[in-house]
């Protein structure tokens, strides 16, 4: 009987395991967002925060975006071309990118540097004994840890992903021109054309979101991280794991607000 | 242990995964005196303090400051007693991202009680207070020795002036020299202030150095309290054999059951 009711009560527990970590962090996130309704403010930290995320994630993000652009253009030109549409390149790309690539290849970029990296400080603030050293320092540590960077995340994404429509879109006319001989004017026009605000729109609430969603991992994860170098490490990764998928996962469940028929 | 009453536990317990790490804790710790809390790794030393501090919520009990049980405490007047208390850390717990004068004048910067410009300068007659030169406030924690990370922690203890400072191991990891050097700006800065003070340490010598009066705790209860002077010659077996450094004894013998 014991062979039938283990595996069964095995994955009871991981359910309730599973249930009670998001009720976790569901918790974990109200205090922190609580907290920004109540001084003090640590708007030193908010922009410290905000450029690490804003700033120098650009790099990687503007990287990530233009060859996206390139390479989109290169697929949907082959593919189209079997039923003559090549026209529609330019319409194709500027979807795709501001609806999906744009704010997901970019929150997933975010969450491999920023969810690390704030899981990874966090988390050696809390083996160390410095998250205990600032509440003997009356300090709170969710709202001088935790708040400014949810919302530095919550803020910072979209201007990352608005500059990654941009430059998306901008790699994709660079290929259609200099490489399949597209009319410059001719493309920029289609693209314009094609361009509407709800579809930008949409894609930074996504941005959105998803920066919020990678901060609050990353920040959730330090914060619990136990052990010493292997719980931060352990943190780290789950921290990036988690971020990612639930950026995927919230895409399509955002996707489905904004345009299910 | 004589006068006024700073800090009182009384029947203390907490339990972690089942396992119970304070089994009753009664501790008196009187006002502008140094108790020095004695006991073996894992005897419940450290979430003894934790406990007083509000870092640790204990299951039952209770915990009076200056008579009020602080653990029926609304959690703001809770967090407000953290204004009244001052803690060094066993590894310094210096932040990383901040450098040393931002450190030390931490809790007076977060309680908006001076300017940035003021706290450089209060850094400097705080680092002056523990030994160290004013250009040490620029450098960030990574580049001190242990010694000087000690240092700078005891001046960001008591930088706020508090009433009750708490040492966690003070002298762990330290040389022998370093240590009584230590020793000596605990006591120099617990005098100055008139605060109570408790500490937590394995280290005999400190501890009859930094303790006016002392506390052992063994299998998470208080064993025995006594005078910090008689550790060592006390007439309580535990306490000698392990102020003793003693291979035999009533600790090894319970170990052993």
């Amino acid at each position: 009987m014991d062979i039938i009711l283990n595996p069964v009560a095995a994955v009871g527990r991981g359910v309730l395991g599973a249930c009670r970590t998001v009720g976790d962090v569901a918790l974990f996130a109200l205090e922190a967002l609580s907290h920004l309704f109540r001084p003090p403010f640590y708007g030193r930290l908010f922009l410290r925060a905000f450029l690490e995320i804003a700033y120098f994630s650009l790099p990687v993000v503007a990287l990530t975006a233009v060859f996206t652009g390139m390479v989109l253009v290169l697929q949907s030109y082959t593919g189209f071309a079997r039923f003559n549409a090549t026209g529609a390149v330019a319409n194709l790309v500027v979807l795709s990118i501001t609806r999906e690539l744009g704010p997901v290849l970019a929150g997933l970029m975010v969450a491999g540097r920023i969810s690390a990296s704030f899981a990874a400080e966090i988390g050696t603030m809390r083996v160390t004994d410095q998250i205990d050293a600032l509440t003997t320092l009356s300090t709170n540590p969710m709202k001088y840890l935790v708040a400014p960077r949810l919302l530095a995340g919550a803020l910072a994404m979209p201007l990352l992903v608005l500059v990654a429509d941009v430059l998306g879109v901008m790699g994709g006319w660079l290929v259609a021109t200099v490489k399949l001989g597209f009319v410059s004017a001719t493309y920029l026009k289609a693209t314009a054309d094609f361009l509407q605000f709800d579809d930008v729109f949409s894609g930074l609430v996504k941005a959105s979101v998803f920066g919020f969603v990678v901060a609050l991992m990353g920040t959730w994860c330090g914060y619990n991280s136990k052990g010493g170098a292997q719980g931060v490490g352990g943190a780290t990764t789950t921290a990036v794991v988690t971020s990612s998928i639930l950026i995927l996962a919230l895409d399509y469940v955002l996707t489905e607000m904004f345009f299910a028929q | 242990m004589s006068g006024t009453l700073k800090i009182r536990m009384r029947g203390v317990r907490k339990a972690f995964g089942g396992k119970q790490v304070l089994d009753g804790v009664d501790l008196d710790c009187g006002a502008a005196r140094s108790t020095v809390i004695l006991g073996g790794s894992g005897s419940g030393k450290s979430v003894t303090i934790k406990c007083i501090i509000g870092l640790i919520t204990p299951d039952e009990g209770v915990i009076e400051i200056d008579g009020v049980d602080v653990l029926k405490l609304p959690r703001r007047d809770r967090e407000a007693l953290g204004d009244r208390i001052g803690m060094l850390f066993q590894n310094g717990a210096l932040f990383d991202s901040l450098p040393v004068w931002e450190n030390v004048c931490f809790k007076l910067l977060a309680q908006g009680k001076i300017t940035r410009a003021q706290a450089r300068d209060r850094a400097v007659e705080a680092l002056a207070s523990v030994g160290l030169a004013a250009s040490v406030g620029e450098l960030s924690p990574a580049e001190l020795s242990g010694g000087m990370q000690k240092r700078v922690a005891l001046a960001r203890a008591v930088a706020a002036q508090p009433e009750i400072i708490f040492f966690d191991e003070p002298t762990t990891g330290l040389d022998p020299i370093m240590g009584a050097v230590i020793d000596g700006l605990i006591v120099d800065c617990v005098k100055r202030l008139g605060a109570t003070a408790v500490s937590i340490t394995h280290d005999m010598a400190s501890a009859r150095r930094i303790g006016d009066d002392a506390a052992m705790i063994f299998k998470g209860k208080i064993v025995w309290t006594g005078a910090a002077a008689t550790l060592g010659h006390s007439g309580n077996a535990m306490v000698d054999q392990f102020a003793n450094g003693e291979r035999e004894g009533p600790i090894q013998m319970e170990l052993r059951k």
